[in-house]
């Protein structure tokens, strides 16, 4: 023991002690700060708890006599120095110079325990081999790459394929990712998630977008699990949901029920039905149903569709219940009223509200100017509206205009 | 991979301008398509680190420790850790079209900004097509304004449109003459004016050049205007007068510029076509050309500061106007 002390460096005996206090009062969870200190000044490997590292990601001024934090590798295979271990100084309200007093008053029996430190004691070759003078982290920062080589858990997050860089703009994201743990926090709910059915290379997206399922209960999760599956939701359709719709299991039960009951009222379908738009569109679960109710109204009083065509187009095409309101009048409009095309026929080709306005008013006003324009199914030439949005360029000219694509971009240079 | 997709990302281009999009917004999506283009390169190797580590001596029998400085890789530059490698590029815009206005669209990017304040002072012509409709008048000279008056258009001919148009050009070529400042008494004046090279090269209101009319099948009739300093709804605002100055009313339909400066219609690309690829050979092709229309203009500048201008007498120019190189900035 003697041993590892004389290896502490001098300065530990200006210890920031407030600074435990504040730790202590905020990490409400585990009492930890004192004891790491207490217990670990071992060279084997020791986990830094990142609940010690606090963050904060105002401009602080820099104090040198601070202790700061090593993050040790668990895996690291150059041999283990003892590094010391810290809080950082958390809130920015603390005074710059040391209060000897409070050092006194603190309960830390360990440190009476110390002997007195003087830096003229010898110390052997490889005691001092063993004195770590790394550049000290800094204390708030804007960007998550100053601390990434420290930290094993933002290294193994890179590797799964996690977008950093997105994830530091939320500043509580960052934080927490920080203070979290690989092996005790982020692998459950990894494995969780591999349980549902994602795939390893999926789960880099599925993080970036919803860094918050690390704050989520594993219960929780569970049980909403459990609830999609009450519903008649197969694994792979849960999976499938998970993946194009990162926040669903961060809702809570009821507010998915909610959602479903929503859908099921507004658009009268039968469960079924319901369920496979689901499927095909889980956001419309996790995004504002503001849009949604718009866009029935939008359908019902300014197009001029009836229930039935409706449900029929949205079960065709999900898409449209989220579309822009302006633009699906624009598209209505153009196709209608210039393209001359009636309502039974658009409804039978919904696609044609999920395509861009200009490459239906290009492609049209090629074909008016050919002569080809005929969408009619009861007449010649007849051109059915789904290849008319879907197909590209070069089929397009090959196969409906019959003619080349040169043709068709001079002809765009001419409009 | 990025430096190099950069570096040959320098210089003038033109992209045709669809219809129904303002130009800013043209320039936003070129940019958008540019920095894909970019991001998507291969990123280079991760960089490494020199880390000072603790390891046992080579070759001795007790377990002694030193300090080995190795290289150890870092995550630092890696793409998810410090985002993409391109975030935001230069792109300049020349000569403003509106929505409604559809054509070439000259945009510079990287070192090309600077030759694009060049280009403005060269105060080139630009070519345009416009269609026009006879028989109603609105507000906004479009088919979609509020309709002013309807009339009828049956006594129009050919002739007449004709004859209009070159009143219009003749009195245009007098304001040209005059706002280009010479005096056409002079030797090199007029021998300017026999080459058809007199413009004005500073600030002067919409002049046309020249005019004629390429299609007339009443109602509709097609133009084609050569002009500078021009915005379209000037253009709009002349296809109405001619319809006044016919004893009928006219709209405009269709606004296209088909030349801007030395950039045609063939070297516009189309929306397919704004990609990082594309819009590197377009500038390579360009290059040159737009190098030897620049020293030709400049030549051309020079030579018109030096002419004596029509309101001043001989020998009272400032002398140190006449022989700067790098000076642009116009009289």
């Amino acid at each position: 023991m003697a041993l590892l002390l004389g290896q502490i460096p001098r300065w530990f005996n200006s210890i920031k002690l407030s600074s435990f206090i504040k730790a202590s009062q905020i990490t409400k969870q585990s009492a930890r700060p004192g004891k790491t200190l207490s217990n670990g000044f071992s060279p084997q490997a020791l986990l830094l708890s990142s609940d010690n590292c606090f963050l904060q990601w105002e401009i602080k001024t820099y104090r040198t006599s601070s202790l700061w934090n090593s993050f040790q590798s668990a895996n690291s295979n150059r041999q283990e120095n003892s590094s010391l271990q810290s809080t950082l100084l958390p809130s920015v309200s603390e005074k710059p110079e040391i209060i000897p007093s409070l050092e006194s008053e603190l309960p830390l029996e360990e440190l009476d325990d110390l002997p007195p430190l003087s830096p003229m004691q010898p110390i052997s070759e490889e005691e001092a081999i063993q004195i770590v003078a790394h550049p000290l982290l800094p204390l708030s920062s804007f960007t998550l790459g100053d601390y990434i080589d420290h930290s094993e858990t933002l290294q193994r997050l890179v590797q799964l394929g996690v977008d950093l860089s997105k994830i530091e703009r939320h500043v509580d994201a960052a934080n927490l990712l920080l203070r979290l743990d690989f092996e005790k926090d982020i692998k459950q709910i990894l494995l969780f998630l591999k349980d549902l059915g994602l795939e390893d290379n999926q789960l880099g997206p599925f993080l970036t977008k919803n860094y918050s399922i690390f704050s989520e209960d594993l219960e929780n999760l569970k049980t909403r699990v459990a609830y999609l599956q009450s519903k008649n939701f197969t694994k792979a359709d849960i999976a499938r949901m998970v993946r194009n719709a990162p926040f669903l299991l961060s809702f809570s039960v009821e507010r998915l029920d909610n959602r479903l009951g929503f859908f099921q009222k507004e658009l009268e379908l039968s469960v079924k039905k319901t369920r496979d738009l689901v499927v095909r569109l889980p956001r419309l679960l996790t995004g504002s149903l503001e849009p949604v109710k718009e866009n029935m109204k939008v359908y019902r009083l300014e197009l001029g569709f009836k229930q039935n065509e409706i449900q029929h187009m949205v079960t065709r095409i999900p898409k449209m219940l989220t579309a822009n309101k302006r633009k699906l009048t624009e598209t209505f409009d153009y196709i209608h009223n210039v393209m001359n095309i009636p309502h039974h026929i658009i409804v039978k080709f919904p696609q044609v509200f999920n395509t861009r306005v200009f490459k239906i008013k290009e492609r049209h006003s090629f074909l008016a100017y050919l002569g080809k324009a005929q969408y009619d199914p009861a007449k010649t030439n007849y051109v059915s509206l789904d290849k008319f949005v879907s197909i590209p360029d070069e089929v397009f000219c090959k196969e409906i205009a019959k003619t080349s694509v040169d043709d068709f971009e001079k002809f765009l240079k001419t409009l | 991979m990025g430096s190099s997709g950069l570096a040959r990302l320098q210089g003038l281009f033109a992209v045709y301008k669809p219809p129904g999009m303002k130009w800013l917004h043209a320039r936003e999506t070129v940019e958008l398509q540019l920095l894909k283009g970019l991001n998507a390169a291969k990123p280079p190797a991760p960089e490494q680190r020199v880390r000072f580590l603790l390891g046992p001596v080579e070759g001795s029998e007790e377990k002694k420790l030193t300090l080995t400085a190795t290289s150890v890789p870092t995550l630092t530059t890696h793409r998810l850790v410090r985002g993409p490698a391109f975030t935001s590029l230069k792109i300049g815009v020349g000569h403003h079209l509106d929505a409604r206005a559809s054509g070439v669209l000259v945009l510079a990017v990287g070192h090309g900004l600077r030759l694009l304040t060049d280009v403005y002072d060269a105060h080139l012509t630009k070519d345009y097509t416009v269609r026009g409709l006879l028989g109603k008048a609105t507000d906004s000279f479009c088919e979609d304004g509020r309709l002013i008056e309807k009339t009828t258009y049956d006594h129009v001919t050919r002739e007449m449109l004709d004859r209009i148009l070159a009143r219009i050009q003749g009195s245009h070529q007098k304001a040209l003459v005059m706002y280009s400042n010479l005096d056409l008494k002079s030797q090199e004046a007029y021998e300017m004016a026999v080459q058809g090279v007199i413009r004005p090269m500073n600030k002067s209101p919409m002049l046309i050049t020249g005019t004629r009319c390429l299609h007339f099948a009443p109602p509709e009739f097609l133009l084609e205007v050569q002009c500078m300093h021009e915005t379209q709804q000037q253009l709009r605002k002349l296809v109405h007068e001619i319809g006044l100055e016919l004893k009928t009313a006219a709209v405009c339909t269709q606004v296209r510029r088909t030349r801007d400066g030395f950039f045609r219609l063939d070297d516009a690309l189309l929306r397919t076509q704004w990609n990082l690829h594309s819009i590197q050979g377009a500038i390579q092709s360009a290059a040159p050309r737009v190098a030897a229309e620049l020293e030709r203009n400049l030549r051309l500048r020079l030579g018109h500061q030096q002419l004596p201008s029509a309101g001043q007498p001989w020998g009272s120019k400032d002398p140190s106007s006449t022989v700067e190189v790098e000076s642009y900035s116009g009289q």
